[in-house]
């Protein structure tokens, strides 16, 4: 019984934030390294991104709500994302029209393609905080819960609850699905495949005729679409708010870096090696060690090994150690 | 110096007075004193990226390391500190570096396989709870001492101007040991390791608060030694009789008098700086520099270096910049490490040294003061627009109430379109490298 209870403790404080927050750093995560392996910079305007994303879909979520359209049990917010990723879409290709085709066309370095991201970056965080403010926004509504920790109790007796919020189960449920159908566009299709051929030669793709900037502009509209997805799970989960998501940034990037810049697999397994890692390096492991030790050893003290305000840290640990040993990330990345 | 360049210089000297002029010389005083640190942080940052190419931006953390420098140099002793945990928080941390530095020998000499491995596990992991026995209990005793005024381990009560060349010492540590580890990593991998590197120091000097009371901050650090407190010259006769012989007000003359005493201080580590790096960009270490820069392998092939060139220019920026750091937290009086952020710390002064011109030194300058003195007077300026812009509205209406509150944010849209604008038109920044 003692191990069932410490099995749900840790699914219920660990195993399922985990997964949630992994997912949605994988698909922020995606969108950076579809950038790096087709335009060959690391967009530090990522973040800003996402946060223009989630707020233009809250403010279509408000507009909704006011006209009383809702999505029954599930977030409205969710009815409004297809339109938030057109929008979002749209201003991100304006961007690379106005600032970075320029660029592109001379062949700029990429250290000048970063510098010229931190300043669509200043001027996206600008805008962003101009439109919503700097507060925080709760947009989530429909239902809380899938499984409630009350509702667990009492079906199955055990003294620890395991709660799922439907916000984690639809993080997850996106997640699938948006992944699966970015590896059959990448696999499976014409423009998918004249992509990966654009990544991984770009001078042989030109040459067998591929249209660059339909490439390019493919690119920024999926990883718009990543960038507001990846927001818009956050902001429910959690909540939004402008300096939060610019630092999201930080685990996206090194999710993005330790599974290996420009290869989407790493992405994904980097998005969730960050998130198990600070996750479990911040929880406070006590009571599931109560379980499962006897009585004698229990522990007194709380078992965190570092407190939640070191989560970047960690991260960051994460990904120098393994830069260390895999200088390009566990995937195998590129590097330009 | 051509003219053009004493133009541009002139053009924002006169940036400066306008804002005497028409302001306050309080104000511009002010700004000034922090563009001076801020250009000093831009030759920082020059000196790692326009002569070597490095890309750091983890520029924030070296500066915050400065500051924490001068904390533990200049703040006072605190009553007891040491004796509560002292020795076992120095023993603490000698034990962590053993524990890193066995289980790199240990890597370095073993054969690979997996003895090597369960090995160093095995030390890193001992190691570890044998650091937090230690290191915890230290820790608790300096932390329960008076925590609610104190709780640090306190510094050693030097004077502020000996607490600057140890920020840049400090700095030097850490980029000795960042760059051991991480120059070996590709352009933007390296950049963003050290991005987070800065994060981690930051949120080291956020939660240790036996270092420096963490987000509790450390106020009322001493005052370098020819600059004098206001309240002591309102008290001084001579100075009340000067002041009054020239009909000043003394609380805002004695204001001005301790602000121009700063800029003086901050004007002649500048000069320094700027002489040295000028020397050493003109020198054959210089050009062999810039020869790595523009061709890592020719350079090696020529029989350079590359590895321990980069390793030493870096340790020199981030020393600069940490020498900065140090100025600033002086000039504040206090570390206050929750207001350390990358927009403000690593983006600002990478603005700074790519509009002024990367690889030049009087470039890297320009940009500093001149970005700086934008940053600081974009706001009022935004708020002027918005005034002017909603005057025709009603008062009291959505709109107006909004474009309003959100003025302030228009510093950072304007700051990007500066930035895109100098990539566009003048991509090799204000004042080219030669």
């Amino acid at each position: 019984m003692d191990l069932l209870n410490a099995l749900v403790a840790f699914t219920n404080f660990v195993f399922v934030p985990a997964v949630a927050y992994g997912a949605q750093l994988a698909i922020g995560a995606l969108g950076v390294t579809l950038i790096y392996g087709i335009l060959r910079f690391s967009n530090f305007a990522h973040g800003d991104t996402m946060a223009f994303g989630t707020m233009i879909t809250i403010l279509l979520t408000w507009w909704f709500q006011a006209l009383g359209v809702t999505f029954g049990p599930l977030p409205t917010a969710l009815l409004a994302l297809p339109i938030g990723i057109v929008l979002t879409a749209l201003f991100v290709l304006g961007t690379d029209r106005v600032v970075y085709r320029f660029y592109r066309r001379q062949r700029a370095a990429t250290s000048i393609l970063v510098i010229v991201s931190l300043g669509v970056t200043f001027i996206m965080n600008g805008i962003t905080r101009f439109i919503i403010g700097t507060e925080e926004q709760n947009f989530a509504d429909g239902e809380r819960f899938v499984i409630s920790a009350a509702d667990f109790r009492a079906a199955t007796g055990l003294a620890e609850g395991l709660a799922i919020k439907s916000t984690q189960a639809i993080t997850l449920a996106t997640a699938v699905i948006v992944v699966a159908a970015l590896f059959w566009f990448l696999n499976r299709t014409r423009t998918g495949k004249s992509m990966r051929a654009f990544s991984d030669n770009e001078d042989l793709a030109l040459l067998s005729g591929i249209n660059p900037e339909r490439v390019v502009a493919v690119t920024w509209i999926i990883t718009a679409a990543l960038a507001t997805i990846a927001g818009v799970l956050y902001g429910l989960d959690k909540s939004f708010k402008p300096f939060t998501y610019f630092q999201l940034l930080l685990p996206i990037f090194a999710a993005a870096v330790v599974g290996g810049l420009g290869s989407p697999v790493g992405a994904i397994a980097g998005g969730f090696v960050i998130a198990f890692s600070e996750v479990m390096v911040t929880y406070a492991w006590k009571k599931v060690l109560g379980y499962v030790l006897p009585e004698s050893l229990a522990p007194e003290a709380l078992v965190q090994l570092l407190t939640t305000d070191y989560k970047f840290a960690v991260s960051f640990t994460i990904l120098i150690a393994v830069l260390l040993f895999k200088p390009t990330g566990l995937f195998r990345g590129k590097s330009v | 110096m051509t003219p053009r360049n004493l133009a541009l210089f002139a053009a924002v000297a006169l940036l400066f007075l306008i804002t005497g002029v028409f302001q306050s010389w309080n104000l511009a005083l002010s700004i000034l004193n922090m563009a001076i640190v801020s250009a000093i942080m831009a030759m920082g940052v020059n000196i790692q990226w326009g002569y070597a190419g490095l890309f750091n931006v983890g520029i924030m953390g070296f500066a915050a390391l400065g500051g924490l420098a001068v904390v533990l140099t200049s703040s006072q002793p605190v009553d007891g500190a040491w004796r509560a945990g002292g020795p076992g928080i120095v023993l603490g941390l000698l034990l962590g570096v053993a524990t890193i530095g066995l289980a790199v020998a240990l890597y370095r000499r073993m054969p690979k396989g997996l003895p090597r491995t369960a090995t160093i596990l095995a030390v890193l992991v001992g190691g570890f709870f044998l650091y937090r026995a230690v290191f915890d209990p230290a820790v608790v005793a300096v932390e329960a001492n008076s925590p609610e005024a104190f709780g640090n381990i306190g510094g050693f009560g030097l004077p502020a101007l000996i607490a600057w060349p140890m920020g840049g010492l400090l700095a030097a540590a850490a980029a000795w040991a960042i760059g051991k580890t991480a120059l070996g990593l590709r352009s933007d991998y390296l950049a963003i390791a050290t991005l987070g590197i800065a994060e981690i120091v930051i949120a080291v000097m956020k939660n240790e608060d036996w270092l420096a009371r963490g987000v509790k901050n450390i106020t009322q650090l001493p005052r370098p030694w020819p600059v004098p407190q206001e309240v002591d010259l309102q008290k001084s006769q001579p100075f009340l009789d000067w002041a009054g012989r020239w009909g000043f007000d003394p609380v805002l003359t004695s204001s001005i008098i301790v602000k121009l005493a700063y800029a003086g201080l901050f004007l002649t580590v500048l000069l320094i700086v700027v002489w040295l790096s000028e020397r050493a960009l003109q020198s054959p270490w210089g050009r062999t520099m810039r020869a790595i820069r523009d061709n890592e392998v020719s350079a090696e092939a020529m029989g350079k270096y590359v590895t321990g060139r980069h390793l030493q220019v870096f340790i020199l920026g981030s020393a600069v910049v940490g020498i900065a750091g140090a100025m600033m937290t002086t000039l504040d009086g206090q570390l206050t490490p929750g207001s350390y952020s990358p927009l403000r710390y690593t983006f600002l002064i990478w603005m700074m040294v790519t509009v002024g011109g990367s690889g030049n030194n009087w470039g890297a300058v320009l940009g500093g003061f001149l970005i700086y003195w934008l940053w600081i007077m974009v706001e009022p300026m935004g708020l002027w627009l918005m005034g002017a812009v909603t005057a025709g509205m009603t008062d009291g209406t959505w709109l107006k109430t909004h474009l309003q509150d959100g003025a302030a944010h228009m510093r950072l849209v304007t700051m990007g379109v500066i930035l895109l604008l100098v990539l566009r038109f003048s991509p090799r920044g204000l004042i080219p490298e030669k």
